[in-house]
């Protein structure tokens, strides 16, 4: 299973803003990841929605596996 | 000294303590949320617990090197604010004040665009979120390498 997170206006499009998910055999990076992810929640192949794995902001296209902790963040807004 | 907290804070509290170090300069900023009227009943801001932490600290790490400071607080709220409630709170010490001045600004408008908080705007009209606008990104883009070199 991996932990998938979802921020800001992601947290009410995929509801509750934490899911667990076995990934399925082929989804081995993240851009696969936007693309399985996608068919429900289209909003996740916005480029401006940035993905930490593991808590760092991956360049894309990062292997992602069991156990991970993906994170998908909308442009932030601080201050 | 780094805090992100759901916590309302004092900034006056905060500041007292940066300046009882015996600094030549101490500026700080205090940023409240707006009312825009009556517009706005309630911010309510998510953050990323351990990302957002490091990613402010990280920041903070840039502001000491690029201005020579070694002292600075950073307060920074999450959670349900009503307006009028201080949000982000940023102070610096320094010898002299222009390198305390340039990094107080030049943290808040990293922060602006590069804190990973998220934040949604309650009114009577509803709930809408907040990015970064066109203006924090020119902002933050004014300490970047190149608009250095395209000025001097």
């Amino acid at each position: 299973m991996a932990r998938i997170l979802y921020f800001g206006r992601l947290a009410e499009i995929a509801g509750g803003g934490e899911t667990n998910v076995a990934l399925p055999a082929d989804v081995d990076d993240t851009e696969k990841l936007r693309g399985w992810l996608s068919e429900t929640h289209p909003a996740l192949r916005d480029r401006s929605v940035r993905i930490a794995v593991n808590q760092i902001v991956a360049r894309e296209p990062a292997a992602i596996a069991d156990g991970d902790e993906i994170a998908f963040l909308p442009p932030v807004s601080g201050g | 000294m780094i805090r992100i907290q759901a916590e309302p804070f004092d900034p006056a509290a905060e500041l007292a303590k940066l300046a009882a170090d015996g600094a030549g300069a101490v500026v700080s900023f205090t940023g409240l949320v707006r009312g825009e009227g009556d517009a706005v009943h309630c911010l309510e801001l998510s953050h990323y617990p351990g990302f957002t932490e490091k990613a402010v600290a990280e920041i903070a790490e840039a502001a000491k090197a690029r201005f020579g400071i070694d002292r600075l607080v950073i307060v920074h709220r999450y959670g349900r604010l009503a307006p009028g409630e201080p949000i982000v709170f940023v102070a610096v010490a320094a010898g002299h004040r222009r390198a305390a001045f340039d990094a107080v600004d030049y943290l808040m408008d990293r922060l602006k665009t590069g804190a990973p908080f998220w934040k949604k705007e309650e009114g009577p009209a509803g709930a809408r979120w907040i990015e970064a606008r066109p203006r924090d990104l020119r902002d933050a883009a004014r300490w970047s390498e190149d608009f250095h070199a395209a000025r001097n």
